[in-house]
């Protein structure tokens, strides 16, 4: 047994360890499984909410950008900053409506502003579609992770069910009170470990930061500006909006958003965010000092750039620092999506199938159907290939599909009616699925297009689609109602 | 007054909000270089890097302003 495995097991022990505690002197009905009594302070929700920014895709992925892609990897710090200042306005909103109605789930939202459990059924189909993808992809980074850093003496399928197991245990125990005690660990050790590596690496490899841009920009000229074309400014531009758009319509976000005991935190975290998510910086520099240190890393394998540079540059018992702090960025989300992909599920979908569930039976439902759900996710990262990636990817396009429904349903009424919401939802959906499935452009689509055009992110169609379909019914149902109501007069 | 009603109604002040994202983004095709460098980061992370802190700096004095309301 080496010493960076032992390390990794002594946190997981911690942070399985806390995530139990948690639930100390807690009762457990669906507003405490699920959001934690809605009394969450600043630090608790500031914890939640900054969960998002080190998933292990920023982990793994984002060096691994910054490694295999170079300057397009600079689009993950610019969504992020942006989705926060227009947070300042949008979550108070969001809070206050669902405060004193006891919302629990997004789609109960939905629910209540459009008066139409219909379109909470929706909302939730689509929640649950953009979430189990996202589970299995924390899952398969996990592995990575800890096969990694354990220098190959637990396989990726190992470590797959051990994390698994943990988190279902913690989860169905203690709820999102045990992904918040996490998160705590989970904030200090990422921070520690990123900025440390992100400082020392540049340093050891290379002298400084200028020198590391200078050799990179020398051995490989134009790898630290956007490409003229495909990952172009255009592209950055659209993929920027969109994702910002789509950042607070992942269901755990809305969750978060609940748990809060007051709006001021959401206007707090909008300041103290952006500042936060620079920490980033510091995993691009990890992957831009790999690049000349382990080069050769293809495709997929970019995503080990961090920890293959980092078992080079330091001790095992460092490496499995480093691999625990990986290991965190997939146990925290992980649990967020699992809680809400079970609340949906029990609340907005269970219940809608079985009117008069009682709300005892819909907080047992949820704790249950999290070791299934937890299952189906592993035997998915394990199995899966490239059709997790596709789900994945249609996963953030699906929920930004969300936007124009929520945005016009934030005033004293909304600005539609429930048909015309669901009938935009419906049709972004299935364009975000069409041009998935069949792995379209807009180069594909449109091959006369000036390159501009063919570099915005397609995921812009959908969301047009979505609007159109969304003001042409918005439009025609309200007179057709009003041409009926003449008939019958 | 409680501090919701504060940004519930919009002040003039609060349309500051989009300068990040507009000048951020705006910003890119002009920014897209790697000369000069600044504090070693090329052109157009410095320029991104910026504008992120700007972010804080903005919204941290909207939610002065919102704070100082009486």
């Amino acid at each position: 047994m080496n010493s960076a495995l032992v390390v990794i097991g002594i946190v997981f022990a911690i942070a399985v360890g806390l995530g139990v505690l948690a639930r100390r002197g807690h009762d457990m009905s669906l507003e405490q499984w699920s959001l934690g009594g809605r009394g969450f302070g600043a630090v608790f929700v500031f914890l939640l909410m900054a969960g998002e920014i080190y998933t292990t895709f920023t982990f793994l992925g984002g060096s691994g950008w910054a490694y295999g892609r170079g300057a397009p990897a600079f689009y993950i710090l610019c969504y992020g900053a942006i989705a926060y200042s227009f947070s300042y306005f949008l979550l108070p909103v969001v809070w206050r409506y669902a405060q004193p109605r006891r919302l629990v789930s997004q789609a109960d939202f939905f629910v209540a502003k459009y008066d139409s459990r219909a379109i909470g059924v929706l909302v939730s189909l689509v929640g649950v579609t953009a979430l189990v993808p996202y589970l299995v992809l924390q899952l398969k980074g996990l592995g990575i992770i800890v096969s990694e850093a354990s220098y190959g003496s637990i396989t990726p399928a190992w470590a797959i069910w051990t994390g698994t197991a943990a988190l279902v245990v913690y989860v169905v125990v203690s709820g999102v009170r045990g992904s918040a005690w996490t998160a705590a660990l989970k904030d200090v050790m990422i921070l520690g470990v990123v900025v440390s590596i992100g400082i020392y690496l540049p340093l050891h490899y290379y002298g400084g930061y200028g020198q590391m841009f200078r050799a990179i920009e020398h051995a490989k000229p134009g790898f630290l500006t956007l490409p003229s074309s495909g990952q172009s400014p255009v592209w950055v531009i659209s993929t920027v909006l969109l994702t910002a758009l789509g950042f607070y319509m992942w269901p755990q976000y809305f969750s978060s958003v609940y748990t809060a005991r007051n709006d001021e935190v959401f206007r707090k975290n909008a300041v103290m965010l952006p500042l936060y998510q620079l920490v980033i910086l510091f995993v691009f520099f990890a992957g831009f000092a790999a690049f000349l240190v382990v080069p050769g890393l293809e495709g997929a394998a970019a995503d080990l750039s961090l920890l293959r540079v980092s078992k080079q540059a330091f001790d095992p018992w460092a490496v499995g620092v480093i691999g625990a702090a990986g290991l965190l960025t997939a146990l925290v989300p992980g649990s967020m999506i699992l809680i809400s992909a079970t609340t949906i599920l029990a609340q907005n979908i269970f219940r809608v199938l079985v009117p008069g569930t009682s709300d005892r039976t819909t907080a047992l439902l949820a704790r249950g159907l999290v070791p299934v759900t937890a299952f189906a996710a592993a035997v998915m990262a394990l199995r899966g290939g490239d059709a997790i990636v596709t789900l994945l990817l249609m996963g953030y396009n699906f929920v930004t599909q969300l936007f124009p429904a929520l945005i016009l349903s934030l005033g004293t009424r909304p600005r539609i009616g429930a048909a015309a919401a669901f009938a935009g939802i419906a049709a972004g959906e299935l364009t975000v699925a069409a041009i998935s499935v069949s792995g379209s452009s807009i180069a594909t689509l449109i091959p006369s297009a000036p390159q501009f055009l063919k570099d915005l992110n397609v995921g812009i169609i959908a969301l047009a689609v979505n609007v159109v379909v969304l003001a042409i019914v918005g439009v025609v149902v309200p007179r057709a109602e009003i041409a009926a109501q003449a008939v019958v007069q | 007054m409680t501090s919701g009603e504060k940004t519930r109604r919009f002040r003039a002040y609060h349309a500051a909000a989009a300068i990040p994202a507009i000048g951020l983004l705006a910003g890119i095709p002009f920014a897209n270089r790697v000369e000069p460098y600044v504090f070693g980061l090329p052109f157009l992370l410095f320029w991104i890097v910026a504008w992120v802190v700007m972010t804080s700096l903005i919204m941290g004095i909207i939610w002065l302003l919102d704070r100082s309301r009486p």
